[in-house]
C-alpha cells in the first residue's frame, strides 16, 4: 500500500461496484472475482477495484486508460461526485468520505475545482460569469470576484471576452473558460476530466503547453485524465495506467516507457514516439561533474567517472572538457546548453552537431546534470519486440 | 353456470348489482358533498374573492387604459411594433362588435387559471424531475386529466361546489396543468449531466443548482409548456361556461342552441384573437429571455 509523507491526497482500498446490491457483491470482489464472473453472477458491474493511490503536493499526476477503464469513474471519487462502495479517500489527511454533506460543500468550493471533457460551462451565464461561478456559489458579490475573473480570462487569453456567451465561442477557447473557472477560486487541487480530449490536436496541444506553463508558476496538484498516452506523457509527472477498473502501473513517464508493468502497457508504449516523449530531464544524468578551477586532479577524477567535466562561464554558459592531453593540459571547448524540459526531438540537432556531452540547466540557468550520446541513443532505441515475429 | 350462453354472451353483472353499485356511490358523494360542501367551499373563498376582484377591476377600468395596459405590457414583453399594433387592432374590434365586457371576463378567468397553473404546476414538475417515484404516480394521473372528458370531472365538481366560477376555474386548471407539469419535469431532466456535475464539483447547494442550473436552463421547455396551458386553458372557455362562468363561452353556447351563426362566429374570433395574443406574447418573451440561446450553431 502507498503511503508517503508528502501525499497531499490518498486514495485506499477503493471499491465501485454498479448494481442495486453493491454492498452484497462486495466481498465477492474483494476475494478476486473477475469483472466479468461478476456480471454473469450478479448483474452487478465493477467499476474499480482495489485502488491505492498516493497523489504528492504540486505534481501532476495522470491517469490513464481506455474507455471503459473506469478513469472518468475514478476522478469523480476524488470530489464526491460519485460516492465508492467501499474505500478511504483522504485529503490532507482527512477522510472526506466521513465529511457531511455541508463540510462537503465547502471541501468543494475551496479545495477543489474541476475542467470536464465538454466544458460543463453554464450555457446562460457570460463567459466572465462563468469565470466567476465558483466565487459567485460561495455568495461573492459580483463586485468582489469580477476582477479576479478578469486576470484569469485575460491570463488564459481571452480577454475581451467577458459578455460573450459560451456558444458563440470556439471548443478552445470555451475550454479555456473552463480552465480559468478552475483556476479562480484558488482551490490547490484540480481535477481534470479529459480536459483537452474534446478538442482539435493543434488546439490541444497548445492548451498543453499553456497547462504547462501555468503549472510552473502556480504549483497546483493536478489529477488529469486521458486516453492519450503521449498526452500523458507530456504533462504527466507520474502516470497511472488503468485497465477494467484496476490500477496496472504507477510511475513516472520513463519507468511506463521503458519498464512497462505488462503486455497492455506494453501495447500503449509501443507506439510512443519517444523522442516527441521524452524529456532531457528524464534521460540526463543528474551528476554535476563542475570543475570550478583548474584543479587538473579534480579534473581527472570527473572524467574518470563521467568521461566529461563542465565549467561555468556565465549564467547558462558552460565549456566542457574531455580530454587532457599529454601536457596534463585541459582543452576547454564551448558547448551549447540544453533546458530540462526540452523534448528530446527538440534537441535532437544540437547533440548531434556536438562531440561532448551536453550540459542541461534549469529554469535559473544552473547547471542540473549532462546529457551523453550514448545515453540518449540507448533512450531511443526501439524496446526489442521479441513478439513481433 | 349450467348452461353455456356465457361463451356467447359477456358474463357481465346483472342490472340491479350495477345499479346497487351506483346507488351507493353516488349517495355516498351527495351525502359527502353535503356534510363538506360548505367548508370546502368557503376554503375557495380568498380564489373567489381573487376572481370577482380581478373581474371588476377589468370591467370598471375605461377601456382605453386597459387598451393601453395591455399594449404597454406587449410591448414590454416583445418589443415588437407590429405585434404591438396587432394588439390594438384586435383589441378595438372585439370592443366596436360588442364583446368588450365578456373579453374581459375570460380575460380574468383565464389569466387565473394560467397563473394557478404556473403556480401549482412547477413545484409539481420540479417533484417529478427528482424522484422517479413522483414521476411513476404523477404520470398516470396526468393521462387521465388529460383524456378524461371535462364533462365527467364537472360532475361531482358541481356537485361540491354548486355551479359559479370556482368550478369553473377547477375544472379549467384540471384541464390545463398537465403540460406546464410535464415539460416542466421533461425541461429539468433534460439538462445536461456535466453541467450539474460542474454545479455540484464547485460547490452548489442543491438550491443552486435548481434555481441557478436547472431551471434556468429548462426555462424554454417550461415556457413551452406554459404556452401549451394557456392555450388549453383558451379552449376550455366554452365547456367551463356551461357551468355558469360568464365571458365570450357562454354566447358560444347560446349560439350553439339557437343556431346564431354569426354570434358564434364572433365570440369564436375573439377567442381565437385572445389565444394568438397570448401566444406570441408568451412566446416572443420567452424568446427573449434567452438570449444564450442565439448562435448556437457556431464552433
Amino acid at each position: 500500500m502507498a503511503s508517503n509523507e508528502n501525499a497531499l491526497i490518498e486514495i485506499e482500498g477503493l471499491y465501485q461496484i454498479f448494481g442495486p446490491n453493491a454492498e452484497k457483491v462486495l466481498p465477492k470482489v474483494k476475494a478476486g472475482a473477475s469483472k466479468d464472473e461478476v456480471l454473469a453472477e450478479t448483474g452487478h458491474t465493477v467499476g474499480l477495484q482495489d485502488i491505492n493511490l498516493a497523489i504528492d503536493k504540486g505534481e501532476i499526476f495522470v491517469i490513464m486508460g481506455l474507455s471503459g477503464s473506469g478513469k472518468s469513474t475514478l476522478i469523480r471519487h476524488f470530489n464526491r461526485l460519485i460516492d465508492p462502495t467501499a474505500g478511504k479517500i483522504k485529503v490532507n489527511g482527512d477522510d472526506i468520505m466521513t465529511l457531511p454533506m455541508k463540510e462537503l460543500t465547502q471541501f468543494r468550493r475551496h479545495k477543489m475545482s474541476m475542467v470536464f471533457q465538454h466544458f460543463g460551462l453554464l450555457p446562460h451565464r457570460t463567459v466572465i460569469e462563468n469565470v466567476g461561478y465558483g466565487l459567485s456559489i460561495k455568495g461573492l458579490k459580483r463586485s468582489e470576484w469580477e476582477d479576479k475573473a478578469k486576470e484569469w480570462l485575460d491570463t488564459v487569453g481571452l480577454a475581451g471576452y467577458e459578455e460573450q456567451y459560451p456558444s458563440q465561442l470556439s471548443g478552445g477557447q470555451q475550454q479555456r473558460v473552463g480552465l480559468a473557472r478552475a483556476l479562480c477560486t484558488d482551490a490547490e487541487i484540480l481535477l481534470m476530466d479529459e480536459a483537452f480530449s474534446a478538442l482539435d490536436p493543434l488546439i490541444r496541444y497548445d492548451m498543453q503547453s499553456q497547462l504547462i506553463e501555468l503549472q510552473e508558476n502556480l504549483h497546483k496538484t493536478i489529477i488529469f485524465i486521458t486516453h492519450d498516452l503521449d498526452e500523458a506523457l507530456r504533462l504527466g509527472d507520474r502516470i497511472a495506467v488503468l485497465k477494467d477498473g484496476k490500477l496496472v502501473q504507477v510511475g513516472k513517464p520513463v519507468d511506463i516507457i521503458l519498464n512497462p508493468a505488462d503486455d497492455y502497457v506494453r501495447a500503449f508504449a509501443k507506439d510512443v514516439n519517444r523522442a516527441r516523449a521524452l524529456f532531457v530531464k528524464n534521460v540526463m544524468s543528474p551528476a554535476l561533474p563542475m570543475c570550478s578551477s583548474d584543479n587538473i586532479e579534480d579534473l581527472k577524477l570527473q572524467l574518470n567517472e563521467h568521461g566529461v567535466a563542465f565549467r561555468k562561464i556565465d549564467d547558462g554558459v558552460f565549456e566542457a572538457c574531455t580530454e587532457i592531453d599529454s601536457n596534463d593540459n585541459a582543452v576547454w571547448l564551448a558547448v551549447a546548453s540544453l533546458k530540462r524540459n526540452q523534448l528530446l526531438q527538440d534537441i535532437l540537432p544540437t547533440m548531434l552537431e556536438s562531440k561532448q556531452p551536453l550540459p542541461v540547466i534549469d529554469k535559473s540557468q544552473q547547471l542540473c546534470g549532462y546529457l551523453s550520446h550514448k545515453a540518449l541513443a540507448k533512450m531511443l532505441q526501439l524496446p526489442h519486440q521479441t513478439e513481433a515475429a | 353456470m349450467a348452461d353455456a350462453s356465457w361463451l356467447t354472451e359477456f358474463p357481465d353483472m346483472s342490472r340491479r348489482e350495477l345499479l346497487t353499485i351506483r346507488k351507493t356511490l353516488d349517495s355516498a358523494y351527495r351525502d359527502f358533498s353535503r356534510e363538506y360542501g360548505d367548508s370546502i367551499e368557503s376554503l375557495f373563498d380568498p380564489l373567489l374573492s381573487f376572481l370577482v376582484w380581478f373581474e371588476h377591476l377589468l370591467i370598471q377600468t375605461p377601456w382605453w387604459i386597459i387598451l393601453f395596459i395591455i399594449t404597454a405590457i406587449v410591448h414590454f414583453a416583445t418589443r415588437s411594433w407590429k405585434l404591438s399594433t396587432g394588439v390594438v387592432i384586435s383589441l378595438l374590434l372585439i370592443g366596436y362588435f360588442g364583446m368588450w365586457e365578456d373579453t374581459m371576463r375570460t380575460l380574468s378567468i383565464i389569466t387565473v387559471c394560467t397563473l394557478l397553473s404556473i403556480v401549482l404546476g412547477i413545484p409539481i414538475g420540479i417533484l417529478m424531475s427528482r424522484s422517479d417515484r413522483a414521476q411513476s404516480i404523477v404520470t398516470p394521473l396526468l393521462d387521465v386529466m388529460q383524456t378524461m372528458p371535462a364533462f365527467v370531472y364537472l360532475i361531482p365538481v358541481v356537485m361540491l361546489l354548486g355551479i359559479g366560477k370556482i368550478p369553473g376555474v377547477i375544472a379549467v386548471v384540471i384541464y390545463a396543468i398537465p403540460p406546464v407539469i410535464r415539460l416542466t419535469n421533461l425541461g429539468i431532466r433534460l439538462v445536461s449531466k456535466e453541467i450539474l456535475e460542474a454545479a455540484t464539483a464547485y460547490g452548489a447547494t442543491p438550491t443552486q443548482r435548481l434555481f441557478g442550473v436547472q431551471l434556468p436552463l429548462a426555462m424554454p421547455t417550461i415556457m413551452a409548456g406554459i404556452n401549451q396551458t394557456i392555450m388549453m386553458a383558451l379552449a376550455m372557455v366554452v365547456i367551463a361556461s356551461m357551468i355558469g362562468v360568464k365571458g365570450l363561452g357562454q354566447p358560444v353556447l347560446k349560439s350553439i342552441t339557437n343556431q346564431y351563426f354569426t354570434l358564434g362566429l364572433l365570440n369564436g374570433l375573439a377567442i381565437v384573437a385572445l389565444a394568438i395574443i397570448f401566444d406570441r406574447v408568451s412566446q416572443s418573451y420567452a424568446k427573449r429571455t434567452q438570449k444564450h440561446l442565439e448562435g448556437q450553431d457556431h464552433g
